[in-house]
């Protein structure tokens, strides 16, 4: 016997209920440290950093990102990845913008028709890669080019400019807090929620450690694994309609590069491509360092090429730090 | 080379001095010593977990021993890797298969030494050679050029020991080399190893076999529990005797009470699934628990789990609790609700959620009964299910909150059990429930299958373990090439006569 489990489980006392302050330290104070430390250092190094136009700049960045990235998470979690992120956002938009500017359908109708695209598309990546148990990675990078393809097709390649009809929701604030952001939070609190409490966030973590003996212990994983992708696609949706809704403007290249960057965002959060293993709130706070890190760039008047240097040796930096973290979290247990 | 082949006693070429490993969860070896000399065949033989392929690996230098020394020629030797033991001239043939099965045969036999020709592979030259090479081991029915995956796994396992065979070597480590071999690629090994055997070369043969080891052996080590137990001259011991050193303790004791079976549980009538599982009809009954021998390869796994239809099958029909209906089982999901039960052979594979908490483990399958409102998981409901669980079964554990990854091999067998007595199946089938469990385990994991049959469960149990299954089962089913050979209830077996039915379908194949 190891020294581990020499002690026979306690059968007297009833299970406690354990918060394990250790664990929690462990699993945020990085992230909110680097956090906090990016903007300690921006702030010292530039006397613009605090300011409005700093502030309205990651403000405006993260709510689209943060609710996509809500559904990588859950993705990245069953050992998928969803490529088309970006363009089922683009499509979302369009069919928005279109609706609202040729055919000047209402916004809630124009709005349920967004929803109804996203959800189709991450229907066809969902049931496409389970029915034939294709790598989501191929069947998601065809997504991607059909989706972008078909939003240029429903836009005819040119921007739909709709006006303030659509712009209601990004300009309603509560409490000093604009609708966007609020939703945002609001997801990725919900979106934690379902992941740590709830059976159908149980069956995404056992199916990204091991489907087969998901599968063996009776539990079927194809809904489950379906109903991911589904999320995606509407999540993309929501973020169309935030998107859309702050420009005024639905453009058919909206979203290119969005899956780079939210995948990023979640591996910077902790979230293993491996599958298994992450959290929405981690992602939260990647997709916020990776808006602050831009935008604390920006004011030092760093170049594009020189952020997109500096954001990459982040992800891999953050990777790394994973690595450790894991263990000793593992040790720590 | 060492010419040592007419003095009486050579030295020894190789020597193991107090050798210790321990992995988590398992002693794997206590202080082992043992001397290999030149030009013998010397039989290491042991349950499984007793150590013998733990030796074997520390030798070639696959992991390292956590202390102790080995010499080899006199001279210390402690190998960084299978690379490094290699050049120093010790070679093992694994029992798992170490093949690249997209790769052609001759790719395989090549694939660290490949010989190039302006940075192309030769492949004429390395075609050649791995036909000579084959051709010495008298394989003339497999073409260099033939995919890995398109072989058999005898014929596998023939190339992996043609591809060791065909180095040089001074001490080679056979580990069940024969566990997939028909008996007639088995002569063409052992012919090999009579050459080896005259040409001073040192072997180590690790086996279950007692008729191969009688046959081969010139002395004969028994380990049990990683501990050294006797080394014999083979010529001066009894198989019997052996296999009494090796299990160490009567096994019989474990399920000594009689049980009165009660209904028909399960009925499988005419199972099929391509030639791997041919016309395969029993029954088992409530508070029964019915063994399946066979050897590897024979059909018993792949009959468990069309079963449970984790495979699809090609015919056969499952008939539950007496009904005269076939009942419908064409999924896992289906073979649960009905009430079966698979705890496959390889739980960390397929049956264990690894990284994740014993609680999750056992939950699993039933994760409605904790989550009472839309899908919620109530977090008291479910630790006080996961803990009543883990009790019944006295998991070792900090608590239920612990990784699996962190017990050892009888306590993940135990969390799997739990797992399923929480999802109240009532035919549970355990497929080689002892594999890689140490044998203090072993004896609580008999003790618990005999307490699931009294309380009326109906059990399968699939062993290669024949001493195991005939202390346990109450009848014994006997699989032999994808049939059903024979079914002996208690009292009417004999291990030969098993073995006979066991061997009776490939008799028939061969002739």
């Amino acid at each position: 016997m190891t020294v581990q489990e020499a002690k026979v489980l306690d059968y007297e006392t009833p299970p406690p209920r354990r918060v394990n302050y250790t664990a929690f330290v462990v699993e945020y104070l990085g992230l909110v440290l680097a956090l906090v430390g990016l903007i300690v250092i921006f702030g010292l190094r530039s006397r613009s950093f605090f300011s409005p136009a700093t502030f309205r700049t990651i403000a405006n960045q993260i709510p689209a990102t943060v609710i996509v990235a809500v559904g990588m998470t859950y993705v990245l979690i069953i050992a998928g990845i969803d490529l088309s992120v970006g363009s089922v956002l683009a499509l979302s938009g369009a069919v928005l913008g279109v609706l609202m500017k040729e055919y000047h359908l209402s916004l809630f109708v124009a709005m349920a028709a967004a929803l109804g695209t996203g959800l189709l598309c991450g229907l066809v990546n969902g049931i496409v890669s389970v029915r034939w148990r294709l790598p989501s990675f191929i069947v998601t990078l065809g997504m991607l080019e059909i989706a972008r393809g078909l939003a240029h097709m429903v836009t005819e390649s040119r921007t739909q400019y709709i006006g303030s009809a659509v712009g209601v929701i990004a300009a309603t604030s509560l409490a000093g807090l604009s609708l966007p952001f609020i939703i945002a939070i609001l997801t990725a609190l919900l979106g934690q929620l379902v992941l740590s409490c709830t059976v159908f966030g149980r069956y995404m973590v056992a199916i990204g450690t091991n489907e087969e003996a998901v599968r063996l212990s009776g539990v079927d994983p194809r809904p489950v694994k379906i109903a991911v992708f589904a999320i995606v696609g509407v999540l993309c949706a929501v973020a169309a309609i935030i998107d859309t809704s702050r420009l005024e403007s639905a453009a058919p290249n909206a979203g290119a590069g969005l899956e780079l960057q939210v995948i990023a965002a979640t591996v910077i959060g902790g979230t293993s491509l491996m599958g298994g293993r992450g959290s929405v709130i981690r992602s939260l706070f990647g997709v916020m360092i990776i808006a602050v890190l831009g935008a604390g760039l920006a004011t030092l008047g760093a170049r594009d090429e020189t952020k997109r240097v500096v954001t990459g040796c982040v992800i891999v930096a953050a990777v790394i730090l994973d690595y450790y973290r894991h263990r000793l979290g593992r040790s720590s247990r | 080379m060492l010419k040592h082949t007419t003095l009486p006693m050579p030295p020894p070429l190789l020597q193991l001095r107090l050798l210790s490993k321990a992995y988590p969860g398992v002693r794997a070896l206590a202080e082992i010593s043992l001397d290999l000399l030149p030009g013998e065949v010397h039989a290491l033989v042991g349950e499984n977990g007793a150590g013998k392929s733990t030796l074997g690996r520390i030798v070639c230098g696959l992991t390292h021993s956590d202390s102790g020394q080995m010499l080899l020629r006199g001279q210390p030797y402690s190998p960084a890797s299978r690379p490094d033991a290699r050049r120093l001239g010790v070679g093992m043939v694994m029992q798992e298969l170490n093949l690249i099965p997209t790769l052609t045969v001759a790719e395989n036999v090549f694939l660290s030494r490949m010989p190039r020709r302006l940075g192309f592979i030769d492949y004429a030259t390395i075609n050649s050679q791995t036909r000579q090479i084959l051709h010495m081991l008298g394989l003339v029915d497999i073409e260099p050029d033939r995919m890995i995956a398109s072989l058999g796994v005898g014929q596998q396992q023939m190339v992996e020991i043609a591809d060791v065979l065909s180095r040089k070597c001074d001490v080679l480590i056979l580990d069940e080399p024969t566990a997939a071999l028909t008996g007639r690629e088995t002569d063409l090994l052992f012919k090999q190893i009579r050459r080896l055997k005259s040409e001073g070369v040192a072997i180590v043969y690790i086996s279950h076999r007692m008729e191969e080891i009688k046959r081969i052996a010139d002395r004969i080590t028994v380990l049990r529990d990683g501990k050294w137990i006797a080394t014999h001259q083979a010529a001066g011991i009894s198989i019997d005797e052996v296999i009494r050193l090796m299990v160490g303790r009567e096994l019989g004791e474990a399920s000594s009470r009689k049980r009165t079976p009660g209904p028909v549980a399960l009925r499988v009538e005419n199972l099929r699934r391509g030639n791997v599982v041919r016309d395969v009809s029993f029954q088992v009954h409530r508070g029964e628990i019915l063994g399946f021998a066979g050897l590897m390869g024979s059909g018993r796994t792949e009959t468990m789990r069309l079963i449970f239809a984790a495979d699809r099958r090609d015919a056969g029909h499952v008939y539950l609790h007496g009904s005269s209906t076939p009942a419908r089982i064409r999924s896992p999901r289906d073979a649960v609700r009905a009430g079966i039960a698979l705890l496959t052979e390889d739980r960390k594979q397929q049956g264990l959620l690894l990284p994740m908490p014993i609680r999750a483990n056992i939950t699993l399958p039933k994760m409605s009964a904790v989550a009472p409102v839309a899908g919620w998981i109530s977090g008291g409901k479910e630790r006080t299910a996961a803990h009543r669980y883990a009790r019944v079964l006295s998991v070792r554990a900090r608590s239920t909150e612990q990784s699996v990854v962190e017990l050892s091999g009888g306590n993940q067998q135990k969390v799997i059990v739990a797992r399923w007595l929480y999802r109240d199946c009532d035919i549970l089938i355990f497929d080689e429930p002892t594999r890689g469990i140490d044998v203090g385990a072993k004896f609580e994991i008999y003790h618990l299958l005999s307490d699931l049959a009294e309380q009326g469960k109906a059990i399968v149990v699939v062993s290669s373990d024949l001493q195991e299954l005939m202390a346990i089962s109450d009848r014994i089913a006997v699989m032999s090439a994808g049939r059903l050979a024979a079914i002996f209830p208690r009292g009417q077996w004999t291990q030969d006569s098993i073995m006979a039915a066991a061997l009776s379908g490939y008799r028939a194949a061969a002739v």
